[in-house]
C-alpha cells in the first residue's frame, strides 16, 4: 500500500461520501475516516458493495476510551527537588483503586468504536472510527447485519468497554467472567481490579471478595517534548482528532 | 410416541481435542449439531490493559504469549507498529533476521498444528514425528534468544542480538551419549547458520514423511474431505486469514500483498486450495512449510553473504553497547533512562499486520506521546475465524466439531488475550 494508491483512495471517497466523511492521513500512507454514528450504516454497505470500494473483509473492531488522553503523571519541564515515587500526580491507570477511581465526566465524546476494512479485490485498507455520542451510555450501530464477522469484535468492545452496538442480535459478555462487574478496559476501571477469587475451606468452594492487594506503579507515565519528537508531534496533531 | 428433543452438551473447557480452555456449547439432534455457542475468554489476561500499564518494550514479552505456538511472528506485529510510530527502520541485517525466523515459526507453528490436529482425529505417529523437527527449531530460539519459546528477541529498532557464532551443543548426559551424542551434535559443529542451512536441507524430505502418513491416508481423507466446506464468499464475510481463506482458494497472504521486512526480496509461492474443506487446508498448511522452508534458506544466504548491524544506533529506542556504556557519560544516561523510563513514541496511531502461521495478526497502537502507549488493540485471527464456528459446524456430526476445531488452528492465548 504506498501513499499514492491510498491518496487515490481518499479522493474517491472524498468524491462519493463528501461531508459524511472527515478523512484523516496517518503515518505509513495509513487512511482514517471518521464519521457520525448515524451514517455508519449506510456508510459501510456502501464501502462493502459498490466495485470502486469492496471491501469485503472487516477485520476488526475495537473500542477505545479516551479518558485521560494526552496528559502525563510526572512534571518533567522543570527540575524537581522530588524523586518520582513523590512527585507523581494524577491518577493514572495501575495507581487507584476502585473506591479512589477518577470522576472526570467533562470529556467530551469519550468512547469511540474504530473498525478496521480491508479489501482483497483492491488490496487497500480503511479505518473507520465512529465517537459516541453519550458517554453515560455510549451506543453505535451494530455492522453485524453488514459483515457477520463483527458479532464478536462488538461483543468483546461491548464487554470490555460498555459500548451497545445498536441492532447486536447477541450482545453477550465475551472474554470476561461470567458474572463479571463493570467493563475492565475502561480507563477509570483499576488494573488490579476489584475483586479476586480464592478457595474458602469453610465454604468448601471458591469465594469472590475485594481486592486485598495494592495497587502501584514501576514507571510513571511521561510526555516529553524532546527535541526530535516535537516535530513528530506537532505533524501529529495536525491529522489527528480534529473533530 | 415419545417425543425426541434436541439436548444441549458440553464440550470442554478441560478436552483434549478443545486445544487448551474452549467450553463449546453444542445443541444437538442426535449426533448432528444444530448450534454451536463458543464460550471463550478462559485463558484472558487482559494483556492489552497491561499494554497500556507498562513502558512499550516491557511488553514485548507478553506478545510471546498471545500465540505460543508462534512467539516472533506475534512480536513482530507489535514492534512494527511502534517503528512506525516512531518513524524508525530496521536495518537491513535485522529484517533479514526477523523474515528468517518468522518463517521458522511459521514451520513450528505448522509442525504443532499438524500433530495436534492428526492426533485430535485419531493420528498418534505424527505428532511425535512433527516434535523432532519442533526440538531443533526450539534449539535455534533458545541460541539466539536463550528461550526455548518466549524469545522476546524482536526489539523496535531491530533484533536484541546478532546470530550466534557457535550453535550450542548437547552435553553428556545419562539420555545422551555415546554415538547417540554424536550424531545429535554432528550437526552443531558449526555457526548457526549452518545448524539451520542443514535443516533446511534435511527437512523437505522430513515434511515427506509427514505427507506418507496422512495425504493419502484413508482415515484421515475420511475424516477431512467435504469436512467443514468454506466458500471464498463465506471466508470474506467472517474476516478470515491466512490458510483458512487460501484454503478456499483465495489467493491472499501479506507477505505477497503487502510485503513487510524482507518477502518483497524473497521467491516463494502462495499455495491455495480448491475445494475449501479440511483436507484442502491441511494441503495448503502442508506447502507452506516447503515454502517457508524455501525462504529460510534464501535468508540463510543472504546472512552468511552480509554482516552488519542489527539494531539502530539511535540511543533514544535502542541501549548502547556494555562497553560503550562504562567509558561514555552520555551513553550511561541514555542507558539509564531507557530502562527506568523508556522512549516517548509521537502521538498517532497505527494498524500493523504480518501473516502469522494462523492468518492476520495485527497491533493497533493508540500513542499520546507517552512512554507507555495509550491503547493496543491486538487483532487476533483465531478469534475471528473461531467466531465462524457455529455457521460451519451447523449440520455436521460431533465427530467433525472436532476437525474443525483443529483445522482453524487454535490457539487460546491469542483468541482470548
Amino acid at each position: 500500500m504506498t501513499d499514492t494508491q491510498n491518496t487515490s483512495l481518499a479522493a474517491r471517497l472524498a468524491a462519493r461520501f463528501g461531508d459524511t466523511l472527515s478523512l484523516l492521513p496517518a503515518r505509513g500512507g495509513e487512511l482514517t475516516a471518521e464519521l457520525a454514528a448515524a451514517d455508519l450504516l449506510s456508510v459501510a454497505t456502501a464501502l462493502r458493495d459498490e466495485p470502486e470500494f469492496r471491501f469485503e473483509q472487516l477485520i476488526d473492531v475495537c473500542g477505545v476510551d479516551y479518558l485521560g488522553y494526552g496528559q502525563d503523571e510526572w512534571a518533567t519541564e522543570t527540575v524537581t527537588a522530588t524523586g518520582f515515587s513523590r512527585g507523581v500526580e494524577g491518577q493514572a491507570m495501575g495507581r487507584f483503586n476502585w473506591a479512589e477511581r477518577p470522576r472526570d465526566a467533562n470529556m467530551p465524546r469519550r468512547f469511540a468504536s474504530v473498525v478496521h476494512l480491508l479489501s482483497v479485490a483492491n488490496n487497500r485498507r480503511l479505518r473507520l472510527r465512529v465517537f459516541c455520542e453519550d458517554d453515560a451510555l455510549p451506543m453505535v450501530p451494530s455492522l453485524t447485519g453488514i459483515w457477520p464477522v463483527a458479532n464478536w469484535f462488538e461483543r468483546e468492545a461491548f464487554d470490555l468497554f460498555g459500548i451497545i452496538f445498536d441492532g447486536h442480535p447477541d450482545l453477550r459478555r465475551i472474554l470476561t467472567d461470567y458474572g463479571f462487574v463493570g467493563h475492565p478496559f475502561r480507563k477509570d476501571f483499576p488494573l488490579i481490579g476489584n475483586v479476586e477469587v480464592r478457595y474458602d475451606a469453610e465454604q468448601q468452594r471458591v469465594v469472590y471478595q475485594p481486592v486485598t492487594i495494592e495497587p502501584r506503579v514501576l514507571v510513571p507515565r511521561v510526555i516529553r517534548d524532546d527535541a526530535d519528537l516535537i516535530q513528530a508531534k506537532a505533524e501529529a496533531a495536525d491529522d489527528w482528532r480534529r473533530n | 410416541m415419545q417425543e425426541i428433543r434436541n439436548y444441549t452438551m458440553n464440550f470442554g473447557p478441560q478436552h483434549p481435542a478443545a486445544h487448551g480452555v474452549l467450553r463449546l456449547v453444542l445443541e444437538m439432534d442426535g449426533e448432528t449439531v444444530v448450534r454451536a455457542d463458543p464460550h471463550v475468554g478462559l485463558l484472558h489476561r487482559g494483556t492489552e490493559k497491561l499494554a497500556e500499564s507498562k513502558p512499550f518494550n516491557q511488553s514485548i514479552g507478553y506478545m510471546d504469549r498471545l500465540d505460543y505456538v508462534s512467539m516472533m511472528c506475534n512480536e513482530h506485529a507489535y514492534v512494527r507498529a511502534i517503528e512506525t510510530l516512531l518513524g524508525i527502520e530496521a536495518p537491513e541485517r535485522a529484517q533479514y533476521i526477523r523474515t528468517m525466523f518468522d518463517e521458522i515459526t511459521r514451520i513450528l507453528n505448522h509442525l504443532m498444528w499438524i500433530g495436534s490436529n492428526a492426533l485430535d482425529l485419531g493420528a498418534m505417529a505424527v505428532f511425535l514425528y512433527a516434535f523432532r523437527e519442533r526440538e531443533e527449531l526450539m534449539d535455534v530460539y533458545e541460541a539466539v534468544s536463550g528461550a526455548r519459546m518466549h524469545a522476546t528477541y524482536y526489539r523496535p529498532g531491530g533484533v536484541y542480538r546478532d546470530l550466534p557464532d557457535r550453535m550450542p551443543q548437547y552435553k553428556e548426559s545419562p539420555w545422551h551419549k555415546g554415538a547417540d551424542l554424536k550424531r545429535i551434535n554432528a550437526a552443531r559443529e558449526g555457526s548457526m547458520l549452518d545448524f539451520i542451512e542443514e535443516f533446511t536441507r534435511i527437512f523437505p524430505s522430513r515434511v515427506d514423511e509427514y505427507e506418507d502418513l496422512l495425504t493419502t491416508n484413508r482415515i484421515w481423507k475420511q475424516r477431512t474431505v467435504g469436512i467443514g466446506v468454506i466458500s471464498p464468499e463465506m471466508a470474506k464475510a467472517w474476516g478470515m486469514t491466512g490458510a483458512m481463506i487460501r484454503g478456499s482458494g483465495v489467493e491472499w497472504d501479506l507477505r505477497k500483498k503487502q510485503p513487510y521486512a524482507k518477502y518483497a526480496e524473497m521467491d516463494f509461492d502462495i499455495p491455495v486450495g480448491v475445494n475449501g474443506d479440511c483436507y484442502d487446508r491441511y494441503l495448503v498448511r502442508v506447502e507452506e512449510m516447503r515454502q517457508s522452508n524455501r525462504i529460510i534458506k534464501q535468508c540463510v544466504d543472504w546472512l552468511r553473504a552480509n554482516p552488519g548491524p542489527v539494531m539502530v544506533t539511535n540511543f533514544k529506542v535502542a541501549p548502547p553497547s556494555r562497553a560503550e556504556m562504562k567509558e561514555s557519560m552520555e551513553a550511561l544516561i541514555h542507558h539509564f533512562k531507557l530502562f527506568t523510563e523508556g522512549y516517548g513514541v509521537p502521538a498517532g496511531e497505527t494498524y500493523c499486520a504480518v501473516e502469522a502461521p494462523k492468518g492476520e495478526f495485527g497491533c493497533y497502537l493508540v500513542s499520546d506521546g507517552a512512554n507507555k502507549p495509550f491503547r493496543v488493540h491486538l487483532r487476533a485471527p483465531g478469534f475471528a475465524h473461531l467466531s465462524s464456528m457455529d455457521a460451519t459446524v451447523k449440520g455436521h456430526m460431533l465427530a467433525d466439531v472436532v476437525a474443525m476445531i483443529g483445522t482453524y488452528d487454535l490457539v487460546f492465548g491469542e483468541v482470548d488475550r
